[in-house]
């Protein structure tokens, strides 16, 4: 026995760890999500701090017109513009600009060679059809996907697990009406509500969580469900039922915590899932608008257009690597979480 | 037994598992016709020995070393084309488990057939004949309708018959039963041992038993080995080991069992628990539980000693360790004299528990499963009133419908004078602190997810009890033998028996003056049991505690119980104290019970299956008396009627036509 008690949860992240693929594809994962967030740090077209005629200015916080900058006009400043850089360039001023000097849509009025432009010392990536920097796209595009499947993730499984809980509980009458409720909601075509609906309002982020949060939970409250039809009976919940228990706590206490291990188990390939979903419709068009970055609009662009290799080539590799790293973790965490593996190192 | 060329040998056989031997250095041999028990408790290596003879270990466990010979062919060498041939022909094993043994999706026909094609080359029609003379040689009644079934068909008996008929198809010489009537009901067990005892005798097999039953190897067994940690400790003749069992081991085991004259004493435990198997061995493995132990036993492996005729044992004292009574037994408990002249705790009158049997897309009520039919008792403070009946005979039911965890259909429950039923759900759970229950399955009644501390302080946190629970909970924890310092600690870190000591501690938390024990012991070994059966009888004393205890051991019952009812079918047919009831038995059925019990003294094979048959459906029970099926007594009478409830003294009420 050892000296220090373990708690499951513990011990389960302990075995998780000795799952070396998994566990780097988590501190990778992370990394790379923690990278993007930042992504205005690293790709933007205004840079972080200028000092300008004895000033400090912060264009990333502040939006300053050109004629601060001793431009003529007194809209906001193109920092790009090489009338401006000479400006900074000159001796007592200076701008710090970020590794990467193109946002997810500047647009380089500047450049020296036709859209798509191949990669290049200004363009690491190259430029997609527009004249729009392929790795700020790709850098902005990997934060919003994933941001969109932790959000989509999150509201399928409170969902779910509110739902299943409950039908598995209670049980009876209640779960028969549901489930056939249920299986009526599933039976509609998903694919084609999203189409009707992407004809009748416009296009936003929002209305694709909705509507495949509408859909996405259904899965999941199946499993939960079965999980509190059996551990239901089990002889500690009947233990706390004679204790005095209320319904509340012998769900929350007792049942919810050795029923997740399906939840949690599907957790990263209901990421992956939500993000292949969003990457697919942007993909047909029917997604998010067409200023926002996306992986899915970027793929439809290198389908477009074949011979620009550097649009189809990158957004692939982000893609698979992101859906690659998913798995991987999801492996792990089923591992991690299987019971009948013994704790032995 | 005769002098002959033993049939099966082991010669120093161990196993290895990863760093542990479950296995080491087993040498024992079986003659032709003979009956070997291996005995122990569990985590001793009985199964894993059985499997390393038919080479069906696990694939992380393997032979290390030693012999395995069965009929003068060395079995671990041989290429596995050959083992194949050789297991269901030469050896056969029947398992613990008869409903996960059989393939649910064929039919018991043809899972004889297959054998049958494989070891005797039988096809067709013959094969058929075969298949249903062999179930008719196991017992199975209408053997031609019963091969076309399928085993969901079966009864839990049934299909023990059926895996020793498919275990026969080959005509093996040797046949291993592991734990063959552990699952059993007591009467089904007889049934079953008759049946193997009679096959044996008939085909002249050779068997080896495993059991961990001391009254299932003395009915059984020619010679006996007790196995300990890995090894043997005491090989023996039948007769021998239960007149004077020699090893220390041994002899506690027996000490550990409950008997009626130890109602007044306390069970004798074996302190520890079983070692780990990858632990380093230096000395003897029972060493550090031995009440004898001396220094030469943990410094030197004991060597095989002749501790008296026919009989060995491996251990250090020169003569057998003669453990008194007095050594074993620490103290005696004292006995609440005064029967019942308190008002009763608990009363129950006609409680019914009817489970609609619904079909069809407008699931329509077709019937009743009357799960519990009109039972009514009594319990005073500080006594104990014991269930008995077979499975499936609606004792757990019962319980469940006292503490109103199922919502009895019908019927009165009164606790302290309280009516239960038609409570509020929040009186209801008021009032059920003052009755709590302790399960069977210690492993499935703790939260794994939940600390100690807080598994036994979530019922006085439900009901809001006062007081500082840090000390409350040390309390607890000391009382029920566990050390205060556990608290912090998961389920999963503490052995079977540990685990209901905490599952007791939860229990007493909430102070109740009633506590259902529905089977609390029967998912663990004899020595755990006696710990917990003491642990029980000392909490009555303290907290004058009522107990309604469930159980299917009649000698546990003997042991701690004050008055009997006898459930069938869900209805007591006998009830009365546990003198009355268990020394002078009226009910038919109530005698086939007792009589179903192995005994420890006396000739071998004596006692035997009284009646005959399984239980009826409840869903469906017999007209008349629902025992008549299987009464030796039953007349005309019988089948009419139900026979009325007939007074014999004060405390004892039976209900038969012939009491």
């Amino acid at each position: 026995m050892t000296p220090i008690s373990l708690s499951p949860r513990r011990r389960a992240w302990q075995r998780f760890r000795r799952h070396r693929l998994g566990y780097w594809s988590l501190i990778l994962f992370v990394g790379l999500f923690a990278l993007s967030l930042c992504a205005e740090l690293l790709c933007n077209d205004k840079p972080l701090v200028v000092r300008y005629q004895g000033q400090w200015y912060f264009p990333l916080v502040q939006t300053y017109p050109e004629t601060v900058f001793g431009g003529d006009f007194p809209t906001p400043a193109d920092y790009l513009d090489p009338f401006l850089r000479q400006r900074f360039a000159e001796p007592g001023n200076f701008a710090l600009y970020p590794p990467n000097h193109y946002s997810f849509n500047t647009l380089n009025y500047f450049a020296p060679s036709p859209n798509p432009a191949p990669p290049s010392v200004e363009n690491w990536l190259g430029t997609d059809d527009r004249g729009r920097d392929v790795l700020a796209r790709l850098i902005y595009g990997f934060r919003l996907s994933v941001v969109f499947g932790l959000v989509l993730t999150v509201i399928g499984v409170v969902i779910g697990v509110i739902t299943g809980a409950l039908m598995g509980y209670f049980g009876g009458r209640f779960d028969l009406v549901s489930q056939r409720l249920i299986e009526i909601w599933s039976s509609m075509p998903e694919l084609y509500l999203i189409i009707i609906f992407a004809s009748i309002f416009d296009p936003s982020l929002w209305l694709l969580v909705v509507l495949l949060s509408a859909f996405g939970w259904m899965g999941l409250s199946d499993y939960v469900r079965a999980e509190f039809y059996r551990n239901r009976t089990l002889e500690y919940v009947r233990a706390a039922r004679a204790l005095g228990l209320g319904n509340r706590q012998i769900m929350g206490r007792h049942i919810l915590p050795n029923s997740m291990t399906p939840v949690i188990t599907f957790l990263p390939f209901r990421m992956s899932a939500s993000i292949l979903a969003l990457t697919s419709l942007d993909f047909l068009g029917l997604g998010v608008p067409p200023t926002v970055p996306s992986l899915g609009e970027l793929l439809a662009q290198g389908k477009g257009n074949l011979d620009a290799w550097w649009i189809s080539l990158s957004t692939f590799a982000v893609l698979v690597i992101t859906l690659l790293l998913l798995t991987f973790m999801g492996e792990a965490l089923r591992d991690a979480l299987d019971t009948r593996k013994a704790d032995a190192p | 037994m005769t002098a002959q060329s033993p049939l099966l040998t082991l010669d120093n056989l161990t196993v290895s598992l990863g760093n542990a031997r479950p296995v080491a250095g087993i040498s024992f041999s079986v003659a032709a016709g003979e009956t070997f028990a291996l005995l122990g408790e569990s985590g001793c290596g009985k199964s894993m020995t059985a499997l390393s003879i038919l080479r069906l270990l696990p694939d992380v466990a393997s032979i290390e070393s030693g012999r395995v010979s069965l009929a003068g062919q060395e079995l671990q060498t041989l290429p596995e084309a050959e083992m194949r041939r050789q297991r269901g022909r030469e050896v056969a094993m029947i398992f613990q488990e008869p409903g996960a043994c059989l393939n649910p999706v064929l039919t018991i026909g043809q899972q004889i057939g297959e054998s049958l094609a494989l070891h005797r080359k039988l096809k067709g029609a013959v094969a058929k004949a075969a298949a249903v003379e062999l179930l008719q040689a196991v017992g199975i009644p209408d053997p031609e309708r019963r091969w076309s079934d399928y085993p969901f068909q079966l009864s839990g008996g049934m299909k023990q018959r059926a895996m020793i008929a498919m275990a026969l198809a080959g005509e093996p010489k040797l046949l291993i039963a592991d734990e063959p009537t552990t699952a059993l009901d007591v009467t089904i067990q007889a049934q079953v041992l008759d049946l193997l005892a009679r096959l044996q005798r008939e085909r002249g097999m050779a068997m080896v038993l495993i059991s961990h039953d001391l009254g299932v190897v003395a009915r059984m067994a020619d010679r006996v080995g007790v196995m300990y940690a890995g090894q043997l400790v005491e090989v023996a003749s039948r007769d021998r080991f239960f007149d004077a069992p020699a090893h220390p081991y041994a002899q506690m085991l027996f000490a550990a069992l409950p008997e009626a004259q130890r109602r007044v004493g306390r069970l004798a435990t074996i302190p520890g628990r079983v070692p780990p198997l990858d632990a380093l061995f230096v000395g003897c493995r029972f060493a550090d539980r031995c009440p004898k132990v001396m220094d030469v036993c943990r410094r030197q492996a004991p060597p095989w000693k002749t501790a008296g005729e026919g009989q060995q044992m491996r251990c250090h004292l020169d003569t057998p360790a003669q453990l008194h009574r007095t050594e074993i037994i620490v103290e005696t408990a004292q006995e609440d004299a005064s029967p019942a002249a308190h008002l009763p705790l608990l009363q129950v009158t006609d409680l019914q528990v009817h489970f609609p049997i619904r079909r069809g897309l407008l699931q329509r009520t077709l019937g009743h499963v009357k799960a519990v039919d009109g039972v009514s008792l009594s319990l005073a403070p500080g006594r104990t009133l014991a269930v008995v009946g077979e499975s499936g005979c609606g004792k757990t039911t019962t319980a469940k419908a006292l503490l109103h965890l199922i919502k009895p259909s019908a019927g009165q429950v009164q606790f302290r004078g309280t009516e239960l039923t038609g409570l509020s759900a929040k009186a209801l759970r008021q009032a059920r602190a003052g009755m709590q229950m302790v399960f069977q399955d210690p492993y499935a009644s703790l939260n794994p997810r939940m600390r100690v501390k807080d598994i036994i302080a979530e019922g006085m946190d439900a009901l809001k009890l006062p007081g500082d629970r840090i000390r409350q909970i040390g309390e607890l924890l000391q009382q029920v033998g566990l050390a205060p310092d556990m608290t912090e600690r998961y389920p999963h870190e503490f052995s079977g028996g540990q685990r209901q000591r905490i599952a007791i501690a939860r229990a007493l938390a909430v102070s109740p003056q009633l506590l259902v024990c529905d089977e609390p012991t029967s998912a663990l070994d004899v020595s755990v049991q006696a710990q917990i059966l003491n642990l029980l009888k000392d909490l009555q004393a303290q907290r004058r505690l009522a107990y309604l205890f469930i159980t299917h051991n009649i000698a546990v019952v003997d042991y701690l119980a004050h008055e009997v009812a006898v459930m069938y079918l869900g209805r007591i047919v006998e009830q009365g104290t546990a003198d009355e009831i268990l020394r002078d038995p009226r009910h038919p059925y109530t005698a086939a019970l007792i009589a179903a019990v192995p005994s420890l003294v006396g000739e071998k094979s004596a006692g035997g299956a009284v009646i005959a048959g399984d239980m009826p459906s409840p869903a469906n029970p017999p007209q008349g008396c629902h025992f008549h099926p299987r009464c030796p007594k039953a007349d005309d009478t019988c089948r009419r009627r139900y026979p009325e409830a007939k007074s014999l003294s004060e405390t004892r009420v039976v209900h038969c036509h012939w009491a």
